[in-house]
């Protein structure tokens, strides 16, 4: 076996390392997310009216403009990875740029969304929220609880793409060495997973 | 080549590659170093926990007695819990042994990734520093208990939130750890060592990485939330908001019972490769032991209600707990039929490390069996937060992971350090800790059922000498732990020089020359036999 | 590029993924699922809704996992049971949960 033949069987054996322990983390991702959903489920359970009523506060056409947004992104990151496989590093870094900007679309119109709720008193101990029934604070409480942590991992995500262009740029990471594109891929289609989710909890309460 | 070659042959703790002193070794991804860094670190929060434990003890030595008034005993027990819990017995065995023991167990030259293992070491290191400032910060210690219950930690003006960070960040370590350690179990075996060919401390290492990847992002979150409570007030946990105490019972114990398995498996493991050495027998059904793991790790998630039968949960929870909690213990008690069974017709040594496996045995099957006593409802309701339920878990992570923990310490010294320690001393040692723990633990269960509460200050004079004999057994049992690390410590340079396989283990790193050199192997080893095949090997004398 | 060259580009053992269209394909299909799930919620059917609307958000994650993160294409043993271990672990917390919830 070459030289070359064994560092490629031995890249192979590291992308597959890699690649497993990512999944394990995305897995305990899920997990961490998952105590505030089984949160959000037994208050929901309990206040199913009152969730109801709070959530006619939010805009449909935010949340579904930033899902769109979001899946979007998800295609624009898998389409990176399978440009930078196939060797057209300058189109991965154009899709990865891409992801990037819709992330940061997306922060936008969380950002605006957010401030919304500050200039109408709907946020965590603000003495209008603190009057509405209690279902309301905790769907309140809860929804920035959730959308915050995944507006963190929104943020982490751009992150680890902006390093990712960095690294591309200088050649660090390639065809031949994906797995970095690969990983950061792989968090990032959780993100918008995690939003998948998010949506109709939160927005479509019917 | 050959300068390269003849160094990373030399013992993992010589100078490698140029660089040397600390430094070296606080950059060093190599899993033997990274293991003793944990063993540094580890050993040194367990001596503070202990000296912590140490004035608990002065205080209950008589009812007037008041070293600490009631706000600092409690800051005594919650430091002395976060510190035992946290930073010594569920990183413990994974992080020390899991990280020097198990490349070389399974064949492998390091663990599936070393530069993730050492950040890991910084993650533990950095969430032991916040835990250490949240002490002399913003009001100081926590007082609510190593359980941080709500709605006391959401009020009480003390340090808690850098505690639950601090918790927070040496969750993330143990995660990485675990996601470091099924990794390499699935990816690094040697040739020909299949997974019923891996020695059963892998197995036990193996079970618990799943439980620290699955189990520990549910503390991750409820830390962050008691965080974000007390900061924003969102109102999940706050009754005046709606929010439910005990949906953060439920979120706390999720993580935590299966954290005590965390604590337990490792240690079991270790102890199932300990009995064929020392019986020079194979274990006795290898496949039940391995299961068993995998069992307990499962089952042993499906319990966490049992700390919360009197809380105000619901009957059918009671009752389901229940039931999963009697459950639990059968994998356990198979684990240790088939170790006496290892014994039967065997070539017994009692050795250090077989006499610390033994007590391992003695003293966990004490503390399992009283668990019984708490997982059943009708005697739970008078048991719980009494000093039995304080009892039993000290039989079960002290008398059971601590003498784990002493006996895998005493088993792979030598692999270590290259040395050997004074068994004479060892067994002196062994003999105070051993009777000083049951002097100072088993009046835990008279007095707890006779209703002596636990998290007190202070206590009714009739259970006055009860304690009094407790403090003194806890003294005893210290004297015995300061013997036997003192021993370890003074023969790392003055032992004797030990033999590559001083004890005729049959696993790989003792085919492997003492102490164990910077790079395990130039070549991958074949694996033909099983981890507890001695033929062929004499009578390991 | 040989379908040998791109494996071994790959990282490892998973497949080289679906191609252009699959992508594209996937992609439509989650806006469509998008645009349900909005008409669904304001339909108001009542008590059935939050079951439409999770199912709805079940399947466009499953064809996330499924194509966009590859799994379709796993060889890997590993990684393919890892996402029903965690649905299966969720599930059972919230389950065991609710035995107290629904019954206090």
């Amino acid at each position: 076996m070459s030289g070359r033949e064994r560092q490629g069987d031995a890249d192979l054996a590291a992308g597959d390392r890699g690649r497993i322990g990512m999944w394990l983390f995305i897995c305990t991702e899920i997990l961490l997310f998952g105590g505030l959903f089984l949160l959000y489920s037994v208050y929901r359970y309990k206040h199913q009216a009152d969730f109801h009523a709070a959530s006619l506060n939010l805009s449909r056409f935010d949340g579904t403009l930033n899902t769109l947004v979001l899946i979007t992104s998800s295609l624009t990151a898998a389409l990176a990875v399978h440009e930078l496989r196939g060797g057209r590093t300058a189109k991965a870094r154009l899709f990865i740029a891409f992801t990037i900007l819709f992330a940061l679309t997306f922060l936008t119109v969380k950002g605006f969304e957010w401030g919304e709720k500050f200039t109408h008193g709907l946020y965590p101990d603000a003495a209008h929220l603190l009057s509405l029934p209690r279902g309301q604070i905790l769907y309140f409480g809860l929804y920035f609880t959730m959308t915050g942590l995944h507006a963190v991992h929104v943020i982490v995500g751009m992150g680890l793409f902006g390093y990712a262009l960095r690294s591309m740029s200088r050649g660090r990471v390639d065809a031949d060495h994906p797995i970095y594109v690969e990983n950061v891929t792989l968090f990032w289609h959780l993100v918008d997973i995690i939003w998948i989710f998010l949506f109709p909890l939160f927005y479509l309460i019917s | 080549m050959g300068e390269t070659v003849h160094e990373a042959s030399r013992p993992f703790f010589e100078p490698q590659g140029g660089k040397r002193g600390l430094l070296a070794w606080l950059t060093s991804t190599n899993h033997k170093r990274i293991g003793m860094l944990y063993l540094a670190l580890i050993g040194s929060f367990f001596s503070v926990a202990v000296i912590l434990g140490v004035l608990m003890r002065i205080q209950m030595l008589s009812p007037a007695m008041r070293l600490l008034d009631a706000r600092g005993y409690n800051a005594l027990f919650t430091m002395h819990g976060i510190i035992m819990i946290f930073l010594v017995v569920i990183p413990g065995v994974p992080t020390i042994f899991g990280n020097f023991a198990l490349p070389m167990l399974i064949g492998a030259n390091d663990m599936a990734f070393p530069r993730l293992n050492l950040f890991s070491w910084y993650l533990f290191l950095t969430g032991a520093v916040l835990a250490a400032v949240s002490v002399f910060t913003n009001g100081g210690a926590p007082d609510t208990g190593w359980t941080f219950y709500v709605p006391f930690s959401l009020k009480t003006t003390v340090n808690v939130p850098l505690a639950t960070f601090a918790v927070f960040v040496l969750g993330m370590s143990s995660i990485l750890t675990g996601i470091n350690i099924v990794t390499t179990v699935h990816q690094l075996r040697a040739p020909g060592m299949r997974f019923f060919k891996m020695p059963l401390s892998v197995w036990g290492l193996y079970s618990t990485a799943w439980v620290q990847i699955l189990a520990t992002p549910i503390i991750g979150i409820t830390m962050l939330l008691i965080i974000v409570e007390r900061l924003f007030g969102i109102g999940v946990f706050d009754p005046t908001k709606g929010g439910d105490p005990l949906l953060y019972q439920h979120l706390f114990w999720i993580y935590s019972h299966p954290a005590v398995y965390i604590m337990i498996l490792p240690a079991m493991g270790i102890i199932s490769d300990l009995f064929p050495v020392f019986s020079r027998k194979n274990i006795f059904g290898y496949k039940m032991i391995a299961f068993s793991s995998l069992a307990i790790a499962s089952v042993g998630s499906l319990v966490w209600g049992h700390h919360m039968y009197v809380s105000g949960q619901s009957d059918t929870a009671d009752i389901v707990f229940s039931l999963l909690t009697f459950l639990v213990a059968v994998p356990s008690a198979i684990k240790v039929f088939n170790w006496i069974a290892t014994m039967y017709k065997g070539s017994i040594r009692l050795e250090a490390p077989f006499l610390f496996a033994l007590t391992f045995v003695f003293l966990f099957t004490i503390g399992g069996l009283t668990g019984l006593f708490l997982g059943a409802l009708s005697a739970n309701v008078q048991l719980h937060d009494t000093y039995f339920v304080v009892g039993h878990f000290h039989y079960i992570i002290f008398g059971g992971m601590g003498f784990g923990m002493f006996a895998a310490l005493h088993y792979w010294y030598p692999k270590m350090t290259g040395r050997m320690y004074s068994k004479a001393t060892a067994v002196l040692g062994w003999l105070l800790a051993f009777a000083g723990f049951n002097l100072f633990y088993f009046p835990f269960f008279i007095m707890g059922w006779e209703g002596m509460p636990r998290r007190y200050y202070s206590y009714l004079p009739k259970f006055a000498h009860l304690q009094f004999l407790s403090s003194i057994g806890a003294y005893v049992m210290v004297a015995g732990l300061a013997i036997l690390i003192g021993n370890l410590l003074y023969h790392v340079r003055r032992g004797e020089e030990a033999p590559a396989n001083p004890w005729g283990g049959a696993t790989l790193e003792w085919t492997l020359p003492s102490p164990a050199p910077y790079e395990n192997w130039e070549e991958p080893p074949i694996v033909t036999k099983g981890p507890y095949d001695y033929s062929g090997m004499g009578d390991g004398r | 590029m040989s379908d040998t060259d791109i494996e071994r580009k790959g990282g490892g053992t998973a497949a080289h993924g679906p191609g252009y269209r699959s992508y594209l394909l996937v992609y439509a299909l989650l806006v469509c699922l998008t645009v349900l799930t909005v008409t669904s919620a304001s339909l108001n059917l009542g008590a059935v809704a939050i079951a439409i609307v999770l199912v709805i958000a079940g399947t466009k994650s499953i064809f996330v996992l499924l194509y966009f993160m590859h799994l379709r294409y796993e060889k890997r043993l590993l990684i393919k049971i890892l996402i029903p271990i965690v649905v299966a672990t969720l599930a059972i917390f919230i389950g065991l949960t609710y035995t107290d919830i629904l019954y206090r």
